[in-house]
């Protein structure tokens, strides 16, 4: 202990205590102490949160044993869901993709004014409620809308059919890819194009043969998300689907309308086979992700 | 090198700006579709939405506002979403810290389940908590007995909400605290300072701006969200209907019996969409102001 | 399979900057010529522009005769070597070579038989199937370079090769692309900040600063007659001296140096002597001036020894050992200065300050820029 008389109030100078003193009073115990403490409370908020309601439908919908899931699969109604699903996220994951890496070569590359209102556009989707998205659909080509004139003389169906699922699906999806593939692009920068110039490749050789490799895993992980999303869509789709059992019903839609009619049992068991596909393409969103960072290095 | 490792975004000297040979994407026709696209995709309805909502000034969204549950169903989509964008901010924060900064088994597989949220229907993620909190559940009724409303009830709603958000501000903090030097922490403890206090002044100031990014992120969606909600909420009037949902009723009203149509949902749409287009404009700057500074 | 290359008035700016200003020179067939300058000095650009990569403002480009000013990248069918090597990062080093190749759809037998041979010349035959993350920053350049000469083309521009390498390494390419030079005979014309390098290399030197020619000339001429202030600094060690011009002489105190006959009697002007002109001796001599020295640091098998002026100007020389005997800190002993290089002030200050005080600062760079 020091023996330096001082002042009551005063702390001990530290380079009169001795190092034990010093190491006492030093928070690497607390500090272990502390950072358990953290991962005790992620763990269990991720338990409660996540993890809890997961089992929860995992539970509900094996219940009623497999019987029952195979009777719910040979319903008319659940097929055709499935199929409207498979069909507008096969489309909409085909148009995002596509212009999503053209939009992202945009940003990444080019320089114009304008820019930021361009970024900020993409991004866009990510903060409409779907519901407003359905409702943008239904102002352009619902009744007294601004093109119902046009498409109506030409017999096309949008609204209350699939083409408008289809498309604000595709609105909803189009930050994914771009947002994924940007980053990646702006990693790489344009010397390997450079180079590939140089040696005589067109700009479209340059795309398919240098560009497009190098890109592959961030656009993968963008074409991951964006399929999670197109089959998860519910809010958009239901505003312009009119509901019509059996025919504008996606697997999410007939989850909605089967719980609302008591058919618990059947909106457990497709809600969990989503669930299954999405664990699916979690594993597969993680995996890209992984080699995505291992490569812009 | 101990930090060096999950998802380590090493950034290569590519500061080097080259100067870049006019349009990277050649002629003016690629740069044509691309715009194109955009515009017809995004401009077009938005313009569709200001102009039904408010053509006619504010009469639209005077008539939508004299619905039942209309002020409401704003006034709790905005607390539920406040309150999930600060619960989430911080709890998500802690979630990062605890990716990056700490070892331990099963790291990899708490951060794929992390994402979860971004991979399941929102549809499906309401539906799970009901049937884990629904009063048919024996966690559900014993809830219930003991007085705590969740299915139907606003705490639905925020769980339902919270679920959603936290892969949004996890992944807003993570990046940003990865690119962190631990050198900066490290001349900090060696100068005596103690964990918190390296924390409160060394790392919280660099990761403050992504986890406010973070948080308007969580905040947006929050007041967008129709999936998760739909089902748990029960949708009551002036009790658990939040504006989302009340706006899918007005677009239909024939099938929730009241007056209403297109042009009153739009013009209620116009106000939250402003709000949000507002935040991801903020969210823009203040997540790549900072950290594009540092990039250099 | 050479062809020069000429540019002439080739002019950029990127906004306001002007980066390139007319710059004109000629790189002669077979040789190798060096774009040198330090850095922002436009060299970089003006290569660029040659290969396509920039679009010049204003001038024009030809090689082997033919005028590609306004031809595309691709057509220019030129070989370019990257800084950072630009290697294709998934496909291996066969594949990379083969690149020029495949993409003019030559057939696989020719491809495969010249990417062998290329592989042998630059001796990385063993690792034909690697991936460029697997190979040295060496290796990675011998590759970039093998892939520019597989298409065979009229000419070979390299952007600062070994600037991405350490310097053991760079002179080992150094060497090596000297020899390579010398069997293939390719126009070669590489940009380089380091001016060892470039006297080394080339057969002819264009010295750039500020976007401007300072001078063409071969490695001797630059080293022993610089055109201009900059050249005479900025190429090899110099030590600057003031004073007035006086009958062809300029005088600093009562001491003198000749070679001002192109200048007016009674200007400033500024003599510059590179370290290892100065002889020192212990009796006067016909033009040696007093000095006396003020330090000496022994560097192995040559001496830095600090003098300083009856003005006080300061002096550094080199000296060899045998001339070092009683060259001592403290002495009064007399220097000769040979080869002065004069040039008049307000013509020496228009070259940019900073880099004559960089290089004329005591104990300064010993050849490297």
């Amino acid at each position: 202990m020091s023996t330096q008389t001082r002042e009551p109030s005063q702390p001990a100078p530290i380079d009169r205590l001795t190092v034990t003193e010093r190491a006492r009073n030093s928070d690497a115990g607390r500090g272990r102490l502390a950072r358990g403490l953290m991962l005790a409370v992620a763990l269990l908020y991720v338990l409660a949160l996540l993890l809890a309601p997961l089992g929860g439908i995992i539970f509900y919908g094996l219940k009623s044993g497999l019987g029952a899931i195979g009777r719910t699969f040979s319903l008319p109604d659940v097929r055709h869901a499935f199929y409207l699903t498979f069909v507008i996220m096969l489309v909409t994951v085909a148009v995002t993709t596509a212009f999503g890496v053209v939009v992202a070569l945009l940003l990444a590359r080019d320089r114009f004014p304008g820019k930021r209102l361009v970024s900020a556009l993409v991004n866009l989707p990510l903060a409409v409620s779907p519901v407003i998205v359905g409702l943008m659909a239904v102002l352009l080509f619902g009744r007294s809308g601004w093109f119902e004139s046009f498409i109506a003389a030409r017999g096309i169906q949008i609204i209350f059919a699939l083409p408008s699922m289809i498309l604000v699906t595709i609105f909803i999806s189009i930050p994914f890819v771009v947002r994924e593939v940007v980053p990646v692009l702006e990693e790489l920068g344009m010397e390997e194009e450079q180079a590939a110039w140089t040696l005589g490749a067109s700009r479209l050789q340059t795309f398919f043969r240098v560009t497009l490799p190098n890109i592959r895993w961030g656009l993968l992980y963008g074409i991951a998300l964006s399929t999670a999303r197109a089959i998860g869509e519910v809010g958009a789709v239901l505003i312009v689907s009119g509901l019509l059992q059996g025919r504008t019903e996606t697997a999410t839609l007939y989850i909605l309308r089967a719980f609302d009619q008591f058919q618990e049992q059947q909106a457990y068991i497709v809600a969990l086979t989503l669930a299954a596909f999405s664990i699916l393409l979690l594993i597969g969103i993680e995996t890209f992700k992984r080699k995505r960072t291992r490569e812009a290095s | 090198m101990a930090q060096a490792t999950i998802e380590r975004e090493t950034k290569r000297p590519s500061g080097r700006v080259r100067r870049r040979p006019g349009a990277a994407l050649g002629p003016w026709p690629l740069r044509g579709v691309a715009l194109l696209y955009l515009g017809l995709f995004i401009l077009l309805p938005v313009a569709a939405i200001l102009q039904r909502g408010f053509g006619n000034g504010l009469m639209n969204l005077r008539d939508a506002m004299t619905s039942l549950g209309a002020w409401n169903a704003i006034r709790l989509t905005l607390v539920t979403a406040a309150l999930t964008a600060i619960i989430n901010g911080v709890l998500g924060t802690l979630l990062a810290y605890v990716l990056v900064r700490i070892r331990f088994p099963g790291r990899d597989l708490l951060s794929a389940v992390v994402d979860l949220p971004f991979a399941v229907p929102t549809l499906v993620a309401g539906l799970m908590l009901v049937a884990l909190y629904g009063p048919n559940s024996t966690l559900g009724g014993w809830l219930e007995h003991h007085g705590i409303h969740i299915i139907f009830a606003p705490l639905g709603i925020l769980l339902a909400l919270l679920f959603v958000t936290l892969p949004l501000v996890v992944r807003s903090v993570q990046p940003v605290l990865l690119e962190l030097d631990p050198a900066e922490e490290e001349a900090a403890r060696v100068l005596g300072a103690g964990g918190w206090t390296t924390f409160r002044k060394v790392v919280f100031p660099a990761l403050r701006p992504a986890i406010a990014g973070g948080a308007l992120l969580a905040f947006s969606r929050s007041l967008g969200e129709f999936g998760a909600i739909v089902i748990v909420a029960g949708n009551i009037p002036n009790k658990t209907l939040t504006a989302p949902v009340f706006i899918s009723q007005l677009i239909n009203p024939t099938n929730y019996g009241g007056s209403g149509g297109p042009d009153q949902a739009a013009a209620v749409s116009a106000l939250l969409f402003g709000l949000s287009f507002v935040l991801v404009l903020l969210t823009e700057k203040l997540v790549s102001s900072p950290s594009k500074g540092s990039e250099s | 399979m050479a062809g020069t290359i000429e540019v002439q008035g080739l002019t950029k700016s990127f906004g306001t900057f002007r980066a390139v200003d007319a710059i004109s020179f000629r790189a002669a067939e077979g040789a190798i010529t060096a774009l040198l300058g330090p850095s922002g000095s436009g060299k970089s650009t003006v290569l660029r522009m040659i290969a396509g990569l920039e679009r010049p403002d204003a001038g024009r480009v030809w090689v082997a005769g033919e005028e590609l000013t306004h031809a595309s990248v691709q057509d220019r069918l030129l070989g370019f070597v990257f800084q950072h090597y630009a290697l294709f990062r998934h496909m291996t080093v066969r594949q990379n070579v083969a690149f020029g190749l495949s993409v003019r759809h030559v057939d696989k037998p020719a491809q495969r038989q010249r990417v062998d041979e290329l592989l042998e010349l630059v001796g990385l035959a063993p690792f034909a199937e690697r991936y460029p993350e697997q190979l040295s920053g060496g290796q990675r350049q011998r590759v970039a370079l093998a892939r520019a000469l597989a298409p065979r083309p009229k000419v070979l521009l390299l952007d600062e090769p070994f600037g991405a390498l350490d310097a053991r390494v760079r002179q080992e390419l150094r060497r090596w692309l000297d020899e390579l030079h010398r069997e293939l005979g390719v126009t070669s014309l590489f940009v380089t900040h380091d001016q060892e390098e470039a006297l080394e290399l080339a057969n002819e030197v264009v010295l750039m600063n500020h976007g401007r020619v300072e001078q063409i000339g071969t490695a001797d001429e630059i080293y022993n007659r610089p055109a201009t202030p900059f050249v005479a600094a900025f190429v090899g060690a110099s030590n600057m001296l003031r004073g007035v011009v006086w009958e062809g002489h300029v005088h600093f105190g009562r001491s003198a140096v000749a070679g001002a006959y192109d200048l007016d009697n009674g200007i400033d002007a500024v003599a510059y002597i590179r370290p290892h002109d100065i002889q020192i001796t212990g009796t006067p001599g016909e033009m040696s001036f007093p000095i006396t020295v003020e330090r000496r640091t022994d560097l192995g098998w040559m001496s830095k020894v600090h003098l300083r002026l009856e003005d006080g100007q300061a002096l550094v020389a080199q000296l060899p050992n045998e001339e070092i005997v009683g060259v001592r800190p403290g002495k009064h002993l007399y220097a000769n200065l040979r080869n002065p290089k004069v040039f008049g002030l307000d013509q020496a200050n228009r070259a940019s300050g900073a880099e004559l005080a960089l290089v004329s600062a005591v104990g300064g760079a010993e050849g490297s820029g």
